[in-house]
């Protein structure tokens, strides 16, 4: 955790002894900060632009209808439903497959195994492919191969794809970093793979996998060409996953760029999908902690 | 710091981590749920892994009849791969497709944005790990985290409205390289910021608690210590970055204007390759759609010989 | 014995026919029907799925996109019952598939609102989109260069545009490509030296909203939905869905639907022009 890592420099107060000068180090961390600000200054501008274009046609109404002319008028109910089941599936698929994956190329293999090398570079080149051919792809396979269709099933399977090779490389980062010291520890206990595994990599290395998933989720949740393909777009009320399903940003990007006159509806959309992006990592970082109580516990 | 060593095991050509991990080698996994769950650790990689595989098969298979086609201009076998680089433009109803100006476009969008992305990102992550306090901590994650999340049809939408609008007062028409540069590296700053910051975590504490004993200053540490230590996390935060410019489409599709023309200035409009796709493959059917795969089949080329460089650098790295 | 079995057999399958037949006849529609293709027909195509389903309880009615190459490919293969195509079919089309048009979308040249332009000839229009007029001094307007949007090839609009103007081979290749109408008219709002081309309805409902674009009349007769639709404006598009074979059962009714009086006004709340008065003019 960041915090963790501030806390060297008060427990080892500057000694006298440094070798630079005080003004470079200054002028480092000025640069540092005036980066950062610059981030989250570009970040308020954008979002209170978002505002200032789709907040008017905010309301509890808009969340809770479904959407009627074309997306012009009523809300977005719906589609939310939509999304979410969307992500729902995409995540039930990626996180068991991932973390599996993540976990074998950081402890079960060397790195130098062939085996090993496959998986990783292949992964590092499903990072590159472009979601407009993950769409195409997904068409091809979940829609007419399976069968499937344009359903939600065919879009989360094709949204896992596109966001396991992230989800896997960050979670890997996660589990390498977990303490050389606790796992020689466990080790030397004789602790079975299973309880070191549950006991100490997943508590230790929760933290990074949060960070990994909250990064795989918007990503997902930020998707169009991949679900343009596969998930479809109708905007009933999904009934099961064999139905199809708008997801949100799918249908800002209707209403922004195909609905004439639909760019303020778009705008406040998009902000809708921030705001449950903020849920999400709110939630997200609810569930890390509670997970480290346990390392604390063992 | 010395390295503990297990001389029961191997060395010789296996990386410093394996020798690390006692149970990297067989005999560890000797119970039967252990066996279990190493099989189905092994279950979950291969799934993983051959997505891609299918992936690629897909792509070969699509844009085949045209990558089959050869022998027809007498240039010998290879013209079906060549006409994509030697056709005289890109026309489809004429049955000419030249891709390298949607390529040249992509790796100068990539180049550009990354140039600007990776310095900033790993500073981001710097400033997030080592500098700011800690609710400040909590704001750049969160924007962060935020960022990633804003579907890249808004990021267009905002492009659009905002700096084309502005650049057009100056340099006319306003969709250019420029503003697909700054764009693309608004979406990938967190990518990058996110990935470099789990790498910086993962160097171990004793590393930085010793520098600072050792009366070096916060650079000092940062600069000595912690950035050689996470230098491959880094290194990988950058190439998912690179990975997802070069994937990334609506946006780039929005504000970069799609001209099909060889960029030869800053202001130019140009088209990249992802962007080409994502335009005419609703309306290509036969040798145009054929065409359009194998733009995406090039575009695998690009990632794959970036992927192999990378792993290569990489590795020398190691072996320094 | 040996004859009971048969003899039941033979009542139970008659059973089952008459009983088939009489719920065939009597029941209401009930199923699903998939359309796919052009993103410019599907809002007005979902708004067909929704009064549809209102009118039939038991139907669904889901619409996608994917654009007019998916709307030829989808009913081939079976993705979709029917597909939605927004340029004229091609020969070899025509053969294959069977096509119900069912609205015409006229399509006007749109640029800024402050540009003083009018009005172009088609002479004009090809010398923009030759490249020969390059400054809209050119063109009677002010001493600016003029920013060309084009659509991308292939492109249902772009395919007519080409077609109407006669410029197949000469086309520019610098002007800017920019496909959905939505994203050129909010171009062309914010660039007083873009020209473009888009359908009349969007442009009409942009205007409406306030956008600072205006549409520029054509060879002296203004681009408006009325024009279209008694054939003085000529420069249009059908839109249409298409079926693998004739269309049956579901899928039949939808389509009759479609060109029912209440469909048509459908139509024209999307801004297109019903395709009914032009059916009875030819």
């Amino acid at each position: 955790m960041p915090e963790a890592i501030s806390q060297p420099a008060a427990l080892f107060p500057s000694t006298g002894i440094q070798a630079q000068p005080a003004w470079r180090e200054a002028c480092v961390a000025g640069a540092l900060w005036s980066v950062a600000l610059c981030i989250v200054g570009l970040f308020a501008w954008m979002l209170g632009d978002l505002m200032l274009r789709g907040m008017h046609e905010l309301s509890f109404d808009f969340l809770l209808l479904p959407p009627e002319d074309a997306g012009r008028a009523g809300g977005i109910s719906t589609i939310l439903v939509g999304t979410l089941a969307l992500l729902g599936v995409a995540l039930g698929t990626a996180l068991p497959i991932g973390l599996g994956s993540a976990l074998l190329l950081a402890e079960g293999t060397r790195t130098d195994t062939p085996f090993g090398r496959f998986v990783r570079r292949s992964l590092d080149v499903l990072a590159g492919v472009p979601s407009i051919i993950f769409g195409l792809f997904g068409l091809a396979f979940f829609g007419q191969f399976l069968g499937w269709g344009w359903s939600i099933l065919s879009g989360g399977m094709t949204l896992a794809c596109m966001i396991l090779p992230l989800f896997v490389r960050t979670s890997e980062q996660s589990f390498r970093a977990v303490p050389l010291t606790l796992r020689q520890g466990a080790a030397a206990l004789g602790l079975s793979k299973w309880a070191q595994l549950w006991h100490l990599s997943l508590p230790c290395a929760a933290p990074g996998i949060t960070a990994g998933l909250i990064l795989s989720i918007g990503r997902a949740l930020a998707e169009t060409a991949a679900l343009l393909f596969t998930a479809g777009a109708a905007m009933r009320m999904p009934e099961s996953v064999f139905d199809s399903a708008r997801a949100l940003s799918y249908h800002i990007y209707l209403l922004a760029i195909e609905v004439p006159g639909g760019q303020d509806r778009a705008y406040a959309s998009a902000l809708v999908l921030v705001g449950l992006l903020l849920l999400i990592n709110a939630g997200a970082v609810l569930l890390t902690r509670q997970f480290k109580h346990r390392l604390v516990q063992l | 710091m010395s390295r503990p060593s297990f001389s029961s095991f191997p060395s010789g050509s296996i990386a410093d981590r394996d020798i690390l991990l006692p149970y990297a080698a067989g005999e560890y996994w000797q119970n039967w749920g252990d066996q279990v769950l190493v099989w189905t650790l092994r279950l979950c990689a291969s799934i993983a892994a051959l997505v891609i595989v299918f992936i690629l098969a897909y792509l070969c298979a699509q844009s085949f009849p045209l990558l089959g086609q050869y022998g027809q201009d007498g240039l010998g076998g290879l013209d079906g791969i060549t006409r994509f680089f030697t056709d005289l433009t890109w026309a489809p109803a004429r049955g000419q497709f030249n891709l390298s100006p949607m390529l040249v476009g992509t790796l100068c969008a990539t180049l550009g944005a990354i140039l600007l992305a990776a310095p900033l990102g790993i500073a981001t992550a710097i400033f997030a790990r080592f500098y700011a306090p800690a609710p400040i901590i909590k704001i750049v994650h969160g924007v962060l985290g935020l960022l990633a999340g804003i579907p890249s049809v808004v990021y267009g939408l905002w492009g659009l409205t905002v700096f084309v609008t502005w650049l057009n007062t100056y340099h006319p028409p306003g969709f250019s390289l420029l503003v697909g540069i700054g764009i693309l590296t608004i979406m990938v700053l967190p990518t990058v910021a996110l990935v470099s910051e789990s790498a910086l975590q993962a160097v171990p504490r004793e590393y930085i608690v010793g520098g600072f004993a050792l009366g070096c200053s916060r650079w000092q540490v940062v600069r000595s210590i912690v950035l050689p230590a996470a230098r491959s996390g880094v290194m990988t935060g950058v190439i998912l970055g690179i990975t997802r410019i070069i994937g990334e489409t609506m946006a780039v599709a929005m504000v970069m204007g799609n001209t099909i023309h060889m960029p030869d200035s800053l202001f130019a409009p140009v088209r990249t390759l992802t962007a080409h796709i994502a335009l005419e493959m609703s309306f290509a059917l036969g040798d145009h759609r054929a065409a359009l795969f194998t733009a995406g089949l090039l575009l695998l080329v690009v990632v794959i010989s970036l992927v192999l460089l990378a792993d290569r650098i990489q590795r020398g790295a190691a072996h320094a | 014995m040996g004859r009971i079995i048969p003899t039941a057999v033979s009542v139970f399958c008659f059973l089952g026919v008459a009983l088939f037949t009489s719920a065939a006849l009597a029941a209401p529609l009930n199923g699903h029907v998939i359309l796919a293709g052009s993103s410019t027909i599907q809002p007005v195509a979902e708004a067909f799925g929704l009064a549809f389903e209102k009118q039939h309880a038991d139907v669904r009615i889901d619409v996608h996109g994917g654009g007019s190459s998916v709307g030829i490919t989808a009913p081939q293969t079976g993705l979709a019952d029917i597909g939605m195509v927004s340029r004229p079919l091609r020969h070899n089309e025509t053969r294959q598939l069977t096509f119900t048009t069912f609205a015409l979308d006229g399509i006007a040249l749109i640029a800024h609102a402050s540009n003083p332009v009018g009005g172009l000839s088609k002479r004009q229009v090809i010398d923009l989109y030759t490249g020969t007029a390059t400054n809209w001094n050119m063109l009677g307007g002010a001493d600016a260069q003029v920013v060309l949007v084009n659509k991308e090839a292939g492109r249902g609009t772009r395919t007519l545009f080409e077609q109407y103007f006669d410029l197949a081979e000469q086309v520019v290749s610098s002007a800017l490509i920019i496909g959905p109408n939505g994203q050129a008219i909010l171009t062309i709002a914010g660039n007083p030296q873009a020209i473009a081309y888009v359908s009349i309805g969007a442009a009409e409902v942009s205007i409406r909203r306030g956008l600072p674009i205006k549409i520029l009349a054509l060879d002296g007769v203004s681009a408006t939905q009325t024009k279209v639709q008694n054939g003085t404006y000529g420069l249009l598009r059908p839109l249409s869905f298409v079926t693998a074979q004739p269309a049956q059962g579901l899928a039949k009714a939808f389509l009759d639907f479609v060109l029912t009086p209440t469909g048509q006004r459908l139509v024209m709340q999307h801004d297109f022009v019903p395709a009914y008065s032009q059916i009875a003019q030819h």
